[in-house]
Protein backbone atom coordinates (compact mmCIF):
# COMPACT_ATOMS: atom_id res chain seq x y z
CA UNK A 1 0.00 0.00 0.00
CA UNK A 2 1.20 3.43 -0.85
CA UNK A 3 1.10 4.94 2.57
CA UNK A 4 2.91 1.95 3.95
CA UNK A 5 5.60 2.14 1.31
CA UNK A 6 6.18 5.74 2.25
CA UNK A 7 6.33 4.93 5.90
CA UNK A 8 8.84 2.19 5.23
CA UNK A 9 11.48 4.75 4.33
CA UNK A 10 11.41 5.67 7.98
CA UNK A 11 10.80 9.39 8.19
CA UNK A 12 11.51 11.46 11.22
CA UNK A 13 7.97 11.38 12.58
CA UNK A 14 6.91 14.99 12.55
CA UNK A 15 3.39 14.00 13.47
CA UNK A 16 2.82 11.03 15.74
CA UNK A 17 0.04 8.64 14.78
CA UNK A 18 -2.38 9.56 17.59
CA UNK A 19 -2.02 13.28 16.83
CA UNK A 20 -2.49 12.61 13.13
CA UNK A 21 -5.63 10.53 13.69
CA UNK A 22 -6.96 13.14 16.08
CA UNK A 23 -6.51 15.83 13.44
CA UNK A 24 -8.24 13.65 10.84
CA UNK A 25 -11.25 13.23 13.09
CA UNK A 26 -11.31 16.96 13.80
CA UNK A 27 -11.20 17.78 10.09
CA UNK A 28 -14.00 15.31 9.38
CA UNK A 29 -16.03 16.96 12.13
CA UNK A 30 -15.30 20.34 10.57
CA UNK A 31 -16.66 19.14 7.23
CA UNK A 32 -19.79 17.84 8.96
CA UNK A 33 -20.17 21.17 10.74
CA UNK A 34 -19.85 22.88 7.37
CA UNK A 35 -22.71 20.75 6.03
CA UNK A 36 -24.75 21.55 9.12
CA UNK A 37 -24.27 25.26 8.37
CA UNK A 38 -25.57 24.61 4.85
CA UNK A 39 -29.03 24.00 6.29
CA UNK A 40 -29.67 27.75 6.60
CA UNK A 41 -29.26 30.39 3.93
CA UNK A 42 -27.71 32.80 6.46
CA UNK A 43 -24.93 30.45 7.51
CA UNK A 44 -24.41 28.49 4.29
CA UNK A 45 -21.50 30.59 3.05
CA UNK A 46 -19.63 30.12 6.31
CA UNK A 47 -20.33 26.41 6.09
CA UNK A 48 -18.78 26.20 2.65
CA UNK A 49 -15.72 28.10 3.83
CA UNK A 50 -15.29 25.78 6.81
CA UNK A 51 -15.35 22.77 4.47
CA UNK A 52 -12.82 24.42 2.15
CA UNK A 53 -10.49 25.19 5.04
CA UNK A 54 -10.81 21.61 6.27
CA UNK A 55 -9.66 20.28 2.89
CA UNK A 56 -6.77 22.77 2.79
CA UNK A 57 -5.74 21.71 6.29
CA UNK A 58 -6.05 18.07 5.22
CA UNK A 59 -3.57 18.66 2.39
CA UNK A 60 -1.06 20.35 4.68
CA UNK A 61 -1.40 17.70 7.39
CA UNK A 62 -0.90 14.94 4.82
CA UNK A 63 2.23 16.64 3.45
CA UNK A 64 3.64 16.88 6.97
CA UNK A 65 2.61 13.43 8.12
CA UNK A 66 4.06 11.65 5.10
CA UNK A 67 7.14 13.83 5.27
CA UNK A 68 6.78 15.05 1.68
CA UNK A 69 6.48 18.74 2.45
CA UNK A 70 9.72 19.34 0.57
CA UNK A 71 8.89 17.31 -2.52
CA UNK A 72 8.87 20.43 -4.66
CA UNK A 73 7.69 18.63 -7.75
CA UNK A 74 4.22 18.43 -6.20
CA UNK A 75 3.65 22.16 -6.02
CA UNK A 76 3.50 23.18 -9.69
CA UNK A 77 0.62 20.72 -10.23
CA UNK A 78 -1.16 21.95 -7.11
CA UNK A 79 -0.78 25.56 -8.23
CA UNK A 80 -1.95 24.75 -11.75
CA UNK A 81 -5.05 23.04 -10.37
CA UNK A 82 -5.87 25.97 -8.11
CA UNK A 83 -5.52 28.51 -10.90
CA UNK A 84 -7.57 26.47 -13.36
CA UNK A 85 -10.25 25.87 -10.73
CA UNK A 86 -10.53 29.56 -9.90
CA UNK A 87 -10.78 30.52 -13.57
CA UNK A 88 -13.53 27.97 -14.18
CA UNK A 89 -15.46 29.07 -11.10
CA UNK A 90 -15.30 32.69 -12.14
CA UNK A 91 -16.25 32.18 -15.79
CA UNK A 92 -19.16 29.78 -15.47
CA UNK A 93 -22.70 31.10 -15.88
CA UNK A 94 -25.35 30.01 -13.42
CA UNK A 95 -27.40 28.31 -16.13
CA UNK A 96 -24.30 26.20 -16.80
CA UNK A 97 -24.03 24.97 -13.22
CA UNK A 98 -25.32 21.46 -14.02
CA UNK A 99 -22.67 20.81 -16.66
CA UNK A 100 -19.96 22.31 -14.45
CA UNK A 101 -20.93 20.02 -11.58
CA UNK A 102 -21.02 17.08 -13.99
CA UNK A 103 -17.60 17.98 -15.36
CA UNK A 104 -16.07 18.40 -11.90
CA UNK A 105 -17.62 15.09 -10.82
CA UNK A 106 -15.95 13.48 -13.79
CA UNK A 107 -12.47 14.84 -13.14
CA UNK A 108 -12.79 14.02 -9.44
CA UNK A 109 -13.64 10.46 -10.45
CA UNK A 110 -10.67 10.39 -12.81
CA UNK A 111 -8.32 11.55 -10.06
CA UNK A 112 -9.61 8.83 -7.74
CA UNK A 113 -9.19 6.24 -10.47
CA UNK A 114 -5.57 7.30 -11.02
CA UNK A 115 -4.86 7.17 -7.28
CA UNK A 116 -6.38 3.70 -7.11
CA UNK A 117 -4.39 2.58 -10.17
CA UNK A 118 -1.21 3.59 -8.35
CA UNK A 119 -2.27 1.61 -5.31
CA UNK A 120 -2.94 -1.39 -7.52
CA UNK A 121 0.31 -1.19 -9.50
CA UNK A 122 2.57 -0.39 -6.59
CA UNK A 123 1.28 -2.93 -4.13
CA UNK A 124 3.68 -5.51 -2.82
CA UNK A 125 3.29 -9.15 -3.83
CA UNK A 126 2.11 -10.42 -0.49
CA UNK A 127 -0.50 -7.67 -0.11
CA UNK A 128 -3.90 -8.56 1.20
CA UNK A 129 -6.98 -9.17 -0.92
CA UNK A 130 -8.73 -6.24 0.79
CA UNK A 131 -6.22 -3.77 -0.58
CA UNK A 132 -6.34 -5.23 -4.07
CA UNK A 133 -10.12 -5.46 -4.13
CA UNK A 134 -10.64 -1.86 -3.00
CA UNK A 135 -8.02 -0.59 -5.44
CA UNK A 136 -9.67 -2.33 -8.39
CA UNK A 137 -13.14 -1.28 -7.26
CA UNK A 138 -12.03 2.35 -6.95
CA UNK A 139 -10.55 2.22 -10.45
CA UNK A 140 -13.88 0.91 -11.73
CA UNK A 141 -16.13 3.39 -9.90
CA UNK A 142 -13.84 6.36 -10.61
CA UNK A 143 -13.62 5.54 -14.30
CA UNK A 144 -17.38 5.02 -14.63
CA UNK A 145 -17.83 8.41 -12.95
CA UNK A 146 -15.45 9.95 -15.46
CA UNK A 147 -17.05 8.76 -18.68
CA UNK A 148 -20.62 8.95 -17.32
CA UNK A 149 -20.07 12.54 -16.20
CA UNK A 150 -18.44 13.60 -19.43
CA UNK A 151 -21.39 12.29 -21.42
CA UNK A 152 -23.83 14.00 -19.03
CA UNK A 153 -21.90 17.27 -19.25
CA UNK A 154 -21.82 16.98 -23.05
CA UNK A 155 -25.57 16.50 -23.15
CA UNK A 156 -26.19 19.42 -20.81
CA UNK A 157 -23.86 21.62 -22.81
CA UNK A 158 -25.67 20.49 -25.99
CA UNK A 159 -22.51 19.08 -27.55
CA UNK A 160 -24.30 15.73 -27.55
CA UNK A 161 -27.95 15.15 -28.25
CA UNK A 162 -30.23 15.71 -25.28
CA UNK A 163 -32.51 12.92 -26.32
CA UNK A 164 -31.92 9.49 -24.86
CA UNK A 165 -29.75 7.37 -27.15
CA UNK A 166 -30.82 3.78 -26.82
CA UNK A 167 -28.86 1.04 -28.51
CA UNK A 168 -30.43 -2.26 -29.48
CA UNK A 169 -30.16 -4.54 -26.43
CA UNK A 170 -28.96 -1.60 -24.37
CA UNK A 171 -29.68 -3.24 -21.04
CA UNK A 172 -28.02 -6.47 -22.07
CA UNK A 173 -24.88 -4.60 -23.14
CA UNK A 174 -24.81 -2.76 -19.81
CA UNK A 175 -25.34 -5.95 -17.86
CA UNK A 176 -22.67 -7.78 -19.85
CA UNK A 177 -20.10 -5.06 -19.17
CA UNK A 178 -20.94 -5.20 -15.47
CA UNK A 179 -20.40 -8.96 -15.46
CA UNK A 180 -17.04 -8.51 -17.20
CA UNK A 181 -16.04 -5.83 -14.69
CA UNK A 182 -16.93 -8.13 -11.82
CA UNK A 183 -14.81 -10.73 -13.58
CA UNK A 184 -11.75 -8.48 -13.70
CA UNK A 185 -12.26 -7.59 -10.05
CA UNK A 186 -12.40 -11.24 -9.03
CA UNK A 187 -9.49 -12.17 -11.29
CA UNK A 188 -7.33 -9.43 -9.80
CA UNK A 189 -8.11 -10.50 -6.25
CA UNK A 190 -8.02 -14.29 -6.65
CA UNK A 191 -5.07 -14.51 -9.02
CA UNK A 192 -2.48 -11.99 -7.85
CA UNK A 193 -0.15 -13.63 -10.37
CA UNK A 194 -1.91 -11.82 -13.20
CA UNK A 195 0.09 -8.62 -13.57
CA UNK A 196 -1.85 -5.49 -12.70
CA UNK A 197 -0.33 -3.84 -15.76
CA UNK A 198 -2.29 -6.29 -17.92
CA UNK A 199 -5.56 -6.14 -16.03
CA UNK A 200 -5.64 -2.38 -15.50
CA UNK A 201 -6.11 -1.31 -19.15
CA UNK A 202 -8.89 -3.88 -19.60
CA UNK A 203 -10.65 -2.62 -16.48
CA UNK A 204 -10.38 0.99 -17.56
CA UNK A 205 -11.73 0.34 -21.05
CA UNK A 206 -14.66 -1.67 -19.68
CA UNK A 207 -15.50 0.96 -17.06
CA UNK A 208 -15.26 3.80 -19.55
CA UNK A 209 -17.67 1.94 -21.81
CA UNK A 210 -20.10 1.27 -18.99
CA UNK A 211 -20.17 4.95 -17.95
CA UNK A 212 -20.86 5.90 -21.56
CA UNK A 213 -23.60 3.30 -21.99
CA UNK A 214 -25.14 4.38 -18.70
CA UNK A 215 -25.30 8.12 -19.38
CA UNK A 216 -26.02 8.16 -23.08
CA UNK A 217 -29.56 6.86 -22.65
CA UNK A 218 -30.53 9.58 -20.19
CA UNK A 219 -32.64 12.42 -21.53
CA UNK A 220 -32.68 16.08 -20.52
CA UNK A 221 -35.32 15.94 -17.81
CA UNK A 222 -33.73 12.94 -16.11
CA UNK A 223 -30.50 14.90 -15.70
CA UNK A 224 -31.15 16.01 -12.10
CA UNK A 225 -31.25 12.35 -11.09
CA UNK A 226 -28.21 11.39 -13.14
CA UNK A 227 -26.11 14.27 -11.85
CA UNK A 228 -27.01 13.43 -8.26
CA UNK A 229 -26.08 9.83 -8.83
CA UNK A 230 -22.75 10.70 -10.45
CA UNK A 231 -22.06 13.05 -7.55
CA UNK A 232 -22.60 10.13 -5.22
CA UNK A 233 -20.31 7.93 -7.31
CA UNK A 234 -17.49 10.50 -7.30
CA UNK A 235 -17.59 10.50 -3.49
CA UNK A 236 -17.74 6.74 -3.38
CA UNK A 237 -14.73 6.49 -5.69
CA UNK A 238 -12.74 8.71 -3.33
CA UNK A 239 -13.83 6.67 -0.31
CA UNK A 240 -12.91 3.34 -1.88
CA UNK A 241 -9.59 4.75 -3.04
CA UNK A 242 -9.15 5.79 0.57
CA UNK A 243 -9.53 2.17 1.64
CA UNK A 244 -6.93 1.15 -0.92
CA UNK A 245 -4.33 3.65 0.29
CA UNK A 246 -5.42 3.49 3.95
CA UNK A 247 -6.27 7.16 4.34
CA UNK A 248 -8.85 8.09 6.97
CA UNK A 249 -9.78 11.46 5.54
CA UNK A 250 -10.42 10.05 2.08
CA UNK A 251 -12.64 7.34 3.52
CA UNK A 252 -14.62 9.64 5.81
CA UNK A 253 -15.16 12.58 3.46
CA UNK A 254 -15.67 10.38 0.41
CA UNK A 255 -18.36 8.57 2.40
CA UNK A 256 -20.08 11.84 3.27
CA UNK A 257 -20.16 12.90 -0.38
CA UNK A 258 -21.48 9.49 -1.39
CA UNK A 259 -24.28 9.76 1.15
CA UNK A 260 -25.21 13.26 0.07
CA UNK A 261 -25.40 12.31 -3.59
CA UNK A 262 -27.54 9.31 -2.76
CA UNK A 263 -29.87 11.43 -0.66
CA UNK A 264 -30.36 14.00 -3.43
CA UNK A 265 -30.91 11.18 -5.90
CA UNK A 266 -33.72 9.84 -3.72
CA UNK A 267 -35.34 13.28 -3.47
CA UNK A 268 -35.22 13.72 -7.22
CA UNK A 269 -36.63 10.26 -7.82
CA UNK A 270 -39.52 10.99 -5.48
CA UNK A 271 -40.21 14.34 -7.13
CA UNK A 272 -40.33 12.68 -10.53
CA UNK A 273 -42.18 9.62 -9.35
CA UNK A 274 -39.44 7.36 -10.58
CA UNK A 275 -37.75 4.50 -8.86
CA UNK A 276 -33.98 4.51 -8.83
CA UNK A 277 -33.85 0.98 -10.16
CA UNK A 278 -35.99 1.96 -13.13
CA UNK A 279 -33.54 4.69 -14.00
CA UNK A 280 -30.53 2.46 -13.48
CA UNK A 281 -32.12 -0.08 -15.79
CA UNK A 282 -32.76 2.63 -18.32
CA UNK A 283 -36.53 2.77 -18.37
CA UNK A 284 -36.45 6.31 -19.62
CA UNK A 285 -39.59 8.30 -20.10
CA UNK A 286 -39.55 8.51 -23.85
CA UNK A 287 -39.78 4.79 -24.26
CA UNK A 288 -43.46 4.74 -23.54
CA UNK A 289 -45.14 7.83 -24.85
CA UNK A 290 -48.87 7.51 -24.80
CA UNK A 291 -51.68 9.92 -25.14
CA UNK A 292 -53.36 10.51 -21.80
CA UNK A 293 -56.52 8.50 -21.61
CA UNK A 294 -59.94 10.05 -21.82
CA UNK A 295 -59.57 13.32 -20.04
CA UNK A 296 -58.60 15.46 -22.98
CA UNK A 297 -62.15 15.52 -24.25
CA UNK A 298 -62.23 18.88 -25.94
CA UNK A 299 -59.25 18.76 -28.20
CA UNK A 300 -60.99 20.76 -30.91
CA UNK A 301 -60.04 24.41 -30.79
CA UNK A 302 -56.77 25.53 -29.38
CA UNK A 303 -57.25 28.00 -26.59
CA UNK A 304 -56.17 31.28 -28.15
CA UNK A 305 -59.52 32.71 -29.17
CA UNK A 306 -60.98 33.06 -25.71
CA UNK A 307 -64.65 33.59 -25.13
CA UNK A 308 -63.99 35.73 -22.12
CA UNK A 309 -64.01 39.45 -22.78
CA UNK A 310 -61.29 40.19 -20.26
CA UNK A 311 -57.71 40.24 -21.43
CA UNK A 312 -54.95 38.58 -19.45
CA UNK A 313 -53.49 42.03 -18.79
CA UNK A 314 -56.69 43.12 -17.06
CA UNK A 315 -56.87 39.91 -15.06
CA UNK A 316 -53.32 40.26 -13.81
CA UNK A 317 -53.81 43.96 -13.10
CA UNK A 318 -56.81 43.19 -10.90
CA UNK A 319 -55.18 40.27 -9.10
CA UNK A 320 -54.04 40.86 -5.54
CA UNK A 321 -52.58 37.45 -4.83
CA UNK A 322 -50.34 36.10 -7.58
CA UNK A 323 -48.15 33.02 -7.81
CA UNK A 324 -45.47 32.79 -10.50
CA UNK A 325 -44.43 29.33 -11.70
CA UNK A 326 -41.07 29.45 -13.49
CA UNK A 327 -39.81 26.46 -15.46
CA UNK A 328 -36.67 25.57 -17.34
CA UNK A 329 -38.19 27.22 -20.43
CA UNK A 330 -37.81 30.57 -18.66
CA UNK A 331 -34.13 29.91 -18.19
CA UNK A 332 -33.71 28.82 -21.82
CA UNK A 333 -35.33 32.07 -22.97
CA UNK A 334 -33.12 34.05 -20.55
CA UNK A 335 -36.31 35.62 -19.23
CA UNK A 336 -35.49 35.59 -15.50
CA UNK A 337 -34.91 39.33 -15.32
CA UNK A 338 -38.17 40.06 -17.14
CA UNK A 339 -40.04 37.78 -14.76
CA UNK A 340 -38.46 39.63 -11.88
CA UNK A 341 -39.46 42.99 -13.41
CA UNK A 342 -43.00 41.71 -13.83
CA UNK A 343 -43.12 40.62 -10.21
CA UNK A 344 -41.72 43.95 -9.03
CA UNK A 345 -44.21 45.92 -11.09
CA UNK A 346 -47.11 43.89 -9.74
CA UNK A 347 -45.82 44.15 -6.19
CA UNK A 348 -45.49 47.92 -6.61
CA UNK A 349 -49.15 47.94 -7.54
CA UNK A 350 -49.95 46.39 -4.18
CA UNK A 351 -50.24 42.72 -5.14
CA UNK A 352 -48.65 39.89 -3.20
CA UNK A 353 -46.33 38.04 -5.57
CA UNK A 354 -44.69 34.73 -4.76
CA UNK A 355 -42.76 32.13 -6.75
CA UNK A 356 -43.54 28.41 -6.65
CA UNK A 357 -40.68 26.03 -7.47
CA UNK A 358 -41.14 22.40 -8.37
CA UNK A 359 -38.32 20.22 -7.01
CA UNK A 360 -37.20 19.10 -10.46
CA UNK A 361 -37.48 22.48 -12.18
CA UNK A 362 -34.20 23.06 -13.97
CA UNK A 363 -31.46 20.60 -14.73
CA UNK A 364 -30.15 19.85 -11.24
CA UNK A 365 -31.62 19.94 -7.72
CA UNK A 366 -32.26 23.53 -6.63
CA UNK A 367 -31.23 24.93 -10.03
CA UNK A 368 -34.28 27.19 -10.46
CA UNK A 369 -33.74 28.81 -7.07
CA UNK A 370 -30.19 29.73 -8.01
CA UNK A 371 -31.29 31.16 -11.37
CA UNK A 372 -33.98 33.32 -9.76
CA UNK A 373 -31.71 34.52 -7.02
CA UNK A 374 -29.02 35.35 -9.56
CA UNK A 375 -31.60 37.50 -11.34
CA UNK A 376 -32.13 39.36 -8.08
CA UNK A 377 -35.34 37.80 -6.80
CA UNK A 378 -35.37 37.99 -2.98
CA UNK A 379 -35.23 34.42 -1.68
CA UNK A 380 -38.01 35.14 0.83
CA UNK A 381 -40.41 35.28 -2.14
CA UNK A 382 -39.37 31.85 -3.43
CA UNK A 383 -41.35 28.90 -2.10
CA UNK A 384 -40.87 25.18 -2.35
CA UNK A 385 -43.75 23.16 -3.77
CA UNK A 386 -45.00 21.72 -0.50
CA UNK A 387 -45.06 25.13 1.18
CA UNK A 388 -47.18 26.85 -1.43
CA UNK A 389 -49.19 24.14 -3.14
CA UNK A 390 -52.31 24.67 -1.00
CA UNK A 391 -52.36 28.38 -1.81
CA UNK A 392 -53.11 28.06 -5.52
CA UNK A 393 -56.84 27.64 -4.93
CA UNK A 394 -57.01 30.94 -3.04
CA UNK A 395 -54.73 32.89 -5.36
CA UNK A 396 -56.24 35.31 -7.87
CA UNK A 397 -53.92 34.33 -10.66
CA UNK A 398 -51.06 32.01 -11.53
CA UNK A 399 -48.45 33.11 -14.06
CA UNK A 400 -46.62 30.20 -15.68
CA UNK A 401 -43.37 30.93 -17.54
CA UNK A 402 -41.79 28.11 -19.51
CA UNK A 403 -43.16 25.23 -17.45
CA UNK A 404 -45.38 22.38 -18.52
CA UNK A 405 -44.96 18.88 -17.09
CA UNK A 406 -44.59 20.10 -13.50
CA UNK A 407 -48.14 21.46 -13.57
CA UNK A 408 -49.76 18.91 -15.84
CA UNK A 409 -52.93 17.63 -14.13
CA UNK A 410 -52.66 14.46 -16.21
CA UNK A 411 -50.17 13.39 -13.53
CA UNK A 412 -53.13 12.93 -11.18
CA UNK A 413 -55.45 10.86 -13.32
CA UNK A 414 -53.95 9.77 -16.62
CA UNK A 415 -52.88 6.29 -15.70
CA UNK A 416 -50.28 4.69 -17.90
CA UNK A 417 -48.60 7.94 -18.86
CA UNK A 418 -45.01 8.52 -17.78
CA UNK A 419 -45.91 11.32 -15.40
CA UNK A 420 -48.80 9.55 -13.68
CA UNK A 421 -48.31 9.84 -9.93
CA UNK A 422 -45.69 12.57 -10.10
CA UNK A 423 -46.35 15.34 -7.56
CA UNK A 424 -47.34 18.50 -9.42
CA UNK A 425 -47.97 22.17 -8.68
CA UNK A 426 -51.72 22.74 -8.28
CA UNK A 427 -51.82 25.49 -10.87
CA UNK A 428 -55.06 24.05 -12.30
CA UNK A 429 -56.85 24.91 -9.04
CA UNK A 430 -56.19 28.59 -9.56
CA UNK A 431 -59.01 30.89 -10.68
CA UNK A 432 -57.04 32.47 -13.50
CA UNK A 433 -54.01 31.10 -15.29
CA UNK A 434 -51.78 33.05 -17.65
CA UNK A 435 -49.19 30.92 -19.43
CA UNK A 436 -46.11 32.20 -21.23
CA UNK A 437 -44.90 29.14 -23.09
CA UNK A 438 -43.04 28.73 -26.33
CA UNK A 439 -45.70 26.47 -27.81
CA UNK A 440 -48.54 24.16 -26.86
CA UNK A 441 -46.60 21.00 -27.52
CA UNK A 442 -46.37 18.44 -24.76
CA UNK A 443 -43.46 18.84 -22.39
CA UNK A 444 -40.54 16.51 -22.12
CA UNK A 445 -42.79 13.72 -20.86
CA UNK A 446 -44.72 13.71 -24.12
CA UNK A 447 -48.07 14.01 -22.35
CA UNK A 448 -50.54 16.69 -23.46
CA UNK A 449 -51.44 19.22 -20.81
CA UNK A 450 -55.24 19.43 -20.35
CA UNK A 451 -54.92 22.93 -18.88
CA UNK A 452 -54.33 24.22 -22.40
CA UNK A 453 -57.75 22.97 -23.42
CA UNK A 454 -59.66 24.55 -20.58
CA UNK A 455 -62.21 26.99 -21.91
CA UNK A 456 -62.34 29.55 -19.18
CA UNK A 457 -59.82 31.73 -17.50
CA UNK A 458 -56.75 30.24 -19.13
CA UNK A 459 -54.71 32.44 -21.42
CA UNK A 460 -51.76 31.08 -23.32
CA UNK A 461 -49.36 33.66 -24.70
CA UNK A 462 -47.27 31.67 -27.11
CA UNK A 463 -43.80 32.56 -28.26
CA UNK A 464 -40.38 33.36 -26.93
CA UNK A 465 -40.89 34.30 -23.30
CA UNK A 466 -38.57 37.26 -23.66
CA UNK A 467 -40.82 38.80 -26.33
CA UNK A 468 -44.17 37.85 -24.87
CA UNK A 469 -43.18 39.09 -21.43
CA UNK A 470 -41.78 42.35 -22.79
CA UNK A 471 -45.01 42.92 -24.65
CA UNK A 472 -47.08 42.02 -21.59
CA UNK A 473 -45.06 44.32 -19.35
CA UNK A 474 -45.53 47.25 -21.72
CA UNK A 475 -49.30 46.85 -21.55
CA UNK A 476 -49.43 46.51 -17.80
CA UNK B 1 -9.00 -7.57 6.42
CA UNK B 2 -7.07 -6.48 9.47
CA UNK B 3 -7.82 -4.12 12.33
CA UNK B 4 -6.91 -1.03 10.33
CA UNK B 5 -9.39 -2.02 7.64
CA UNK B 6 -12.12 -2.62 10.19
CA UNK B 7 -11.52 0.81 11.69
CA UNK B 8 -11.69 2.35 8.23
CA UNK B 9 -14.97 0.57 7.52
CA UNK B 10 -16.29 1.85 10.84
CA UNK B 11 -15.25 5.41 10.03
CA UNK B 12 -16.86 5.11 6.60
CA UNK B 13 -20.17 3.96 8.08
CA UNK B 14 -20.28 6.59 10.82
CA UNK B 15 -19.33 9.47 8.51
CA UNK B 16 -21.85 8.35 5.93
CA UNK B 17 -24.71 8.13 8.41
CA UNK B 18 -23.98 11.47 10.10
CA UNK B 19 -23.55 13.10 6.70
CA UNK B 20 -26.85 11.67 5.50
CA UNK B 21 -28.69 12.93 8.58
CA UNK B 22 -27.22 16.43 8.29
CA UNK B 23 -27.94 16.69 4.59
CA UNK B 24 -31.55 15.84 5.34
CA UNK B 25 -31.85 19.29 6.98
CA UNK B 26 -30.67 21.26 3.97
CA UNK B 27 -33.64 23.03 2.32
CA UNK B 28 -34.21 22.32 -1.36
CA UNK B 29 -33.46 25.93 -2.37
CA UNK B 30 -29.88 25.26 -1.29
CA UNK B 31 -29.54 21.94 -3.07
CA UNK B 32 -27.48 23.31 -5.97
CA UNK B 33 -24.87 24.93 -3.69
CA UNK B 34 -24.99 21.83 -1.50
CA UNK B 35 -24.26 19.63 -4.45
CA UNK B 36 -21.46 21.77 -5.80
CA UNK B 37 -19.98 21.94 -2.30
CA UNK B 38 -20.15 18.15 -1.97
CA UNK B 39 -18.63 17.98 -5.41
CA UNK B 40 -15.70 20.04 -4.20
CA UNK B 41 -15.32 17.68 -1.25
CA UNK B 42 -15.06 14.68 -3.55
CA UNK B 43 -11.80 16.26 -4.67
CA UNK B 44 -10.46 15.17 -1.26
CA UNK B 45 -8.86 12.49 -3.38
CA UNK B 46 -6.14 15.17 -3.80
CA UNK B 47 -4.64 13.65 -0.65
CA UNK B 48 -4.31 10.30 -2.41
CA UNK B 49 -2.96 12.00 -5.52
CA UNK B 50 -0.24 13.79 -3.57
CA UNK B 51 0.72 10.56 -1.82
CA UNK B 52 0.74 8.57 -5.02
CA UNK B 53 2.91 11.09 -6.83
CA UNK B 54 5.38 11.30 -3.99
CA UNK B 55 5.57 7.52 -3.95
CA UNK B 56 6.11 7.37 -7.70
CA UNK B 57 9.03 9.76 -7.37
CA UNK B 58 10.84 7.21 -5.27
CA UNK B 59 10.00 4.30 -7.58
CA UNK B 60 12.12 2.95 -10.47
CA UNK B 61 9.86 4.27 -13.24
CA UNK B 62 9.78 7.88 -12.16
CA UNK B 63 8.56 9.42 -15.40
CA UNK B 64 5.29 7.56 -15.92
CA UNK B 65 4.46 7.83 -12.23
CA UNK B 66 5.17 11.52 -12.10
CA UNK B 67 3.18 12.25 -15.24
CA UNK B 68 0.07 10.40 -14.10
CA UNK B 69 0.46 11.54 -10.52
CA UNK B 70 0.68 15.15 -11.61
CA UNK B 71 -2.39 14.72 -13.81
CA UNK B 72 -4.27 13.36 -10.79
CA UNK B 73 -3.13 16.29 -8.64
CA UNK B 74 -4.22 18.87 -11.21
CA UNK B 75 -7.58 17.20 -11.75
CA UNK B 76 -8.34 16.81 -8.05
CA UNK B 77 -7.19 20.34 -7.31
CA UNK B 78 -9.42 21.78 -10.06
CA UNK B 79 -12.25 19.77 -8.54
CA UNK B 80 -11.60 21.14 -5.04
CA UNK B 81 -10.87 24.75 -5.93
CA UNK B 82 -13.45 25.12 -8.68
CA UNK B 83 -16.12 23.46 -6.58
CA UNK B 84 -15.59 25.54 -3.47
CA UNK B 85 -15.12 28.79 -5.38
CA UNK B 86 -18.28 28.42 -7.44
CA UNK B 87 -20.25 27.41 -4.34
CA UNK B 88 -18.97 30.49 -2.59
CA UNK B 89 -19.99 32.60 -5.57
CA UNK B 90 -23.51 31.18 -5.48
CA UNK B 91 -23.93 31.54 -1.75
CA UNK B 92 -22.73 35.13 -1.94
CA UNK B 93 -25.72 35.80 -4.20
CA UNK B 94 -28.04 34.22 -1.68
CA UNK B 95 -26.65 36.42 1.06
CA UNK B 96 -26.44 39.63 -0.90
CA UNK B 97 -30.07 40.12 -1.79
CA UNK B 98 -31.21 41.12 1.66
CA UNK B 99 -28.70 43.93 1.90
CA UNK B 100 -29.59 45.03 -1.61
CA UNK B 101 -33.22 45.27 -0.70
CA UNK B 102 -32.38 47.35 2.31
CA UNK B 103 -30.23 49.62 0.22
CA UNK B 104 -32.76 50.27 -2.45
Amino acid sequence: MISRILLQTPPPDLLSDPVYYGICILLTAAVLLGIHFMSRVETAKTGNQISALAVAAGIIVTLIKKNILTVWLLYPSIAAGIILGLIVARKVKMIQMPQLVALLNGIGGAASAIVASFAWLFQSNESEPFGTATAILAVIVGTITLSGSLVAAGKLHKILTQRPVIFPAHQIIAAAILVLLTGTLLAGVIYPAIPATALLPVTIVLALTFGFVFSVRVGGADMPITISLLNSLSGLAAAIAGFAVTDILLVAIGGIVGASGLFLTQIMCKAMNRSLSAILLGNTVLQNIEKPTGNVAAESDKPDGKTATLSPVEIIKAARNIIIVPGYGMALAHAQHLVKSLAEKLAAGGASVRYAIHPVAGRMPGHMDVLLIEAGVPFDDVFEMDDINNDFKDADAAIVVGANDVLNPAARNAEGTPIYGMPILNVDQCKNIVIFNYDLKPGYSGVDNPIYNRKNNVWVLQGDAKETLTDFLSKL
Amino acid sequence: MNVTHLILVGIFIVATIIGYLLINNVPSRLHTPLMSGMNALSGITILGAILATATALSSPDTVTGTVFGSIAIVLAMVNVTGGFAVTNRMLKMFGKKKEDNNDQ
